[in-house]
Parts: structure tokens; C-alpha cells; sequence
């Protein structure tokens, strides 16, 4: 099955892991079986109109699926999905006011 | 090797290096990558390093240690103790002064012959343009998405590269954004997550030593581009974990609806990014939703006087075991396990909750409110209040 490569940040709402196995032949099957298993990843993965998040970048490989076929782009047996959200750590100073 | 057009152009005569210079480069001196050419190039270089903290430490250190000749510094904030895990540029004698001074005394002390120009200030949409126009690179070190944007659509405009470094408990993500030559933040990440759904490292935490390992990349990557050496990450994510070891990196596009460095951008100037990030939102939505709070002078009054105040410690055992308020009868119940451990609380009681500063507790309120518990407050502060005003034998963290 392919693997969904969970980022540190999301582990939380994954049960601590940081690979899941999901079933599905497109990268939108294989996240919605995600979130279906681990309910508490929908609302940081998905908008409540059900659009992927404009903050979380998923990758089949090292290709963002945005540049594929978005939610359609195949995924088969030995394929891995990365989910890269941004975040922003680095120095508490230069903040911008 | 590949090359590239350097960022600074070969000063030739017009810069020289003193035979102490000589003595103290000579590992880059006998590298033909680098050369005296090359160092001379470093030293007519100007770097700015927005923030001086996890990443700032690094990259300034080795920025300085490397001859760059000019290394501005942007940063507002003063040293405290918790800094000192990781921003190896200030030390225990440093706490409380600004960062900026103490950032300048180190770095002069490694090397003296960098010039070292502070800017004691917030970057703003107001003076980022006038602050980076002295500068050849731009590093972002910075804490918090409204800078990030800030700092991502003022090198564009700009047509600096910025070079980027982020971390998260034990992961770290690098790259140079570049629009001249390719994407740039804003083709990765149109927008930014809303307040309160991705956790900073105050909140989440960082492995300390994980901003070295990213910061040291971002100093490379600087250097690189300077000289015109190498390949540089323009165009490519460099993801670092530190718990897997394990560096892996993601294919970055242009993004030609970008609307900063797209073909038909609609952001041609600086813009309100504490509005773009949906901050005063969240803090408009947080006031007219208001919950109630008490101080936690009040509470302590209460407890003192006998009242039957439930205590509820919503942060998570690992935190708890740092320090807690159990004497004052606090029950502990991390917050996401809250909604499922409901029936443990009587929804008649009269309940404080608490956190580390009152974020999290402030959910919990929500939460129980919700589920119909009427006398429920926020602990204003957290533990750490309770800590500064009632009693400071509670350990900070």
C-alpha cells in the first residue's frame, strides 16, 4: 500500500505516527482514507468546504502533487505521499509588529 | 564544479586583505573554490540576518568566522534564559540585554575585522525596503509567518535572494528563494495557516541543537551564493529530520499566478502581513467571544479562602512533571484528551483551568462550555503567572 509520510507537527492528530499505510489509487483517496483513520488530521488538512489547505503541500516523491494531476495524480503500491506544511520556527526576534 | 554568477562582483584592487586577514582565511585561501578572489568577494559582501536567535546564532557566527565584511543584524527582543538552549550567540552573562548587543560582542570578538551594523527594530512593511537595499543576501531567521511573508515579498520586490531556514521540535526545512532565478515562499505556500493551528517553538518546543544543523545549511547556502559556487537550493525544499537523520528534498515550480513573483503579480508593494495572517481577526474573534477569566491573584484568594474551586491543568504530563500546582489540588488532563474524559469532571463545580500561559486553557474553556459546564474560567497567564506573582518557587519553563 502506499505510505503517507506524516510530518512532526501533524503527529498529533495521527496517533504519533509519523508513516501511515493508506489504500487508494489517487493521491485524494489515499488522504481521505488518511483523515478517515486519524479524524482529528481533517481540520488541519482540509477547509470545511473539503479543499486542501493552501498551508499544507502534499508530495508524491519529490513532486508536489499541485504540478501532477492535483488530487487525481496517481498513486500506486510503492508510492510515497509527503505532507509538508509550513512552519514558521527560527528566533523569537525579528518580529515584525 | 558548477558555477554561477556571484552575487558580488570581483572587487580586484579595490579591496585588500591585511596579512593578519591572510593568516586567519588561509583554509579558504588554498581552496581554488574560494581563493583570494573569492575572499575578497566575502568581504565586500553585506548579509543581513533577520532575527539573532535559533537560526540567527549559527548563520551570524559562521558568517562572521567566514570574513563576510558587512553582516547587518535586525532583532528587538533582549536575551532571556530559555534562549540559551540554542542561540549559542549569547551567553548566561547576556540575559536581559539586547540581543543585537550581545550578538555584536561575539561577533566581533570572533572576528574583528566584520563590520557589524545593528538594527535595533521590528521589520515592518514600513522600513524592510530601505533596511534590505544596503544588502546583497537576505537570511530569514525569523519566528513567525506575518515576517516571513514580509521578508519573502520584500526580497522580491527587492530582487535579493532570501535565504530560508525553518524548524519544528526535531525537523527543519531550507531553501533560497530566488524569484529572479525561480519560486519564491509565496510559490510554495500561497498563504499562511490560520493563528493557533500550527504551534511556534515557544509552544511545541525545538531540539536545540536543531537550528544549528539549519542555520549552518543557510550560511552555505549564503556563502555559495556570494562566491557563485556550487549548486544552490533555489528551486529545491531541503527537509532535515533529526530523529529519522534523514535529509530528503522536494522539487519547487514558479508559480505563474503567484502574486508576488507570478506573471501578473497583485502584490507590488509591501502590505499589512499581521492582516494577511489573520491576526487581528483571531484577536478581534477571541475578544467578542469573550471568555471568562480570572487572574490568578483572584484565584489565590479563593483557594485561600476555603472556596471549592476545581483546578484543571490542561498541559500534558511531560509539562506537568516540570512543575504544577497539585498543592492547590490541580488535576491534570491534557487537552486533547479533554473531550473524551469529560465524565471525570462534575459540571456543577466551579472550575479554573490552567495551562502553561493560557492558550491551550482558553480551548479547554470552549470545550467545556460546550458541553454545558456553566461555571468554568480561564486562568489568565497560566502557571507561568502563577509562577512570577504568587510564587516564584514554581519553576519557568
Amino acid at each position: 500500500m502506499p505510505k503517507v509520510k506524516i510530518p512532526t507537527p501533524l503527529r498529533q492528530y495521527a496517533s504519533g505516527n509519523s508513516e501511515v499505510e493508506v489504500g487508494g489509487g489517487t493521491a485524494g483517496d489515499a488522504l481521505g482514507n488518511l483523515v478517515e483513520e486519524h479524524p482529528d488530521l481533517k481540520q488541519h488538512l482540509y477547509t470545511g468546504d473539503g479543499k486542501l489547505r493552501s498551508f499544507v503541500n502534499v508530495y508524491k516523491g519529490d513532486e508536489d502533487i499541485r504540478y501532477l494531476d492535483g488530487q487525481d495524480t496517481e498513486v500506486s503500491e510503492n508510492d510515497e505521499l509527503s505532507i509538508i506544511p509550513s512552519i514558521a520556527g527560527g528566533s523569537a526576534g525579528g518580529r515584525c509588529k | 564544479m558548477e558555477t554561477r554568477k556571484p552575487l558580488v562582483q570581483s572587487p580586484n584592487g579595490a579591496v585588500d586583505l591585511s596579512n593578519e586577514e591572510i593568516a586567519r582565511y588561509s583554509r579558504h585561501l588554498i581552496m581554488p573554490e574560494v581563493a583570494l578572489d573569492g575572499q575578497k568577494k566575502l568581504k565586500s559582501a553585506k548579509v543581513l540576518t533577520v532575527g539573532t536567535g535559533g537560526l540567527g546564532s549559527p548563520l551570524a557566527l559562521y558568517l562572521a568566522a567566514a570574513g563576510i565584511g558587512t553582516l547587518g543584524i535586525v532583532d528587538f527582543d533582549v536575551v532571556d534564559e530559555s534562549n540559551l538552549q540554542r542561540q549559542i550567540l549569547h551567553g548566561t552573562s547576556d540575559v536581559g540585554r539586547p540581543k543585537v548587543e550581545s550578538a555584536r560582542d561575539k561577533i566581533k570578538d570572533i572576528n574583528p575585522n566584520v563590520e557589524v551594523v545593528i538594527h535595533e527594530e521590528a521589520l515592518t512593511s514600513e522600513n524592510a525596503l530601505e533596511i534590505f537595499e544596503d544588502y546583497d543576501v537576505i537570511v530569514d531567521g525569523t519566528d513567525n509567518f506575518p515576517t516571513r511573508y514580509l521578508v519573502n515579498d520584500a526580497c522580491v520586490l527587492s530582487g535579493k535572494p532570501n535565504v530560508y531556514g525553518s524548524i519544528f521540535r526535531f525537523e527543519g526545512q531550507a531553501s533560497v528563494f530566488y524569484a529572479e532565478e525561480g519560486p519564491c515562499y509565496r510559490c510554495l505556500y500561497p498563504e499562511p495557516p490560520p493563528p493557533g493551528l500550527v504551534p511556534s517553538c515557544a509552544e511545541g518546543g525545538v531540539l536545540g541543537i536543531l537550528p544549528g544543523a539549519i542555520g549552518t545549511i543557510q550560511a552555505t547556502e549564503t556563502v555559495k551564493l556570494l562566491l557563485g559556487i556550487g549548486a544552490p537550493l533555489i528551486g529545491r525544499l531541503l527537509l532535515y529530520d533529526a530523529l529519522g537523520m534523514s535529509f530528503r528534498e522536494m522539487k519547487l515550480r514558479k508559480d505563474p499566478n503567484c502574486p508576488v513573483c507570478g506573471e501578473n503579480p497583485t502584490v507590488t508593494e509591501l502590505i499589512d502581513y499581521q492582516e494577511f495572517c489573520g491576526i487581528p481577526q483571531a484577536q478581534a474573534a477571541e475578544s467578542v467571544d469573550e471568555l471568562p477569566e480570572i487572574t490568578v491573584s483572584e484565584l489565590k484568594e479563593k483557594l485561600d479562602a476555603g472556596e471549592e474551586v476545581a483546578l484543571l491543568d490542561v498541559r500534558e504530563p511531560h509539562e506537568y512533571e516540570v512543575a504544577n500546582l497539585e498543592a492547590q489540588g490541580a488535576k491534570l488532563i491534557p487537552l486533547g484528551d479533554l473531550p473524551h474524559r469529560l465524565s471525570e469532571l462534575n459540571q456543577n463545580d466551579e472550575i479554573a483551568i490552567h495551562c502553561k500561559t493560557g492558550g491551550r486553557s482558553a480551548k479547554a474553556v470552549k470545550i467545556l462550555q460546550d458541553a454545558g459546564f456553566g461555571n468554568v474560567y480561564n486562568v489568565e497567564g497560566g502557571i507561568t503567572a502563577w509562577s512570577e506573582k504568587i510564587d516564584s518557587s514554581v519553576p519557568r519553563y
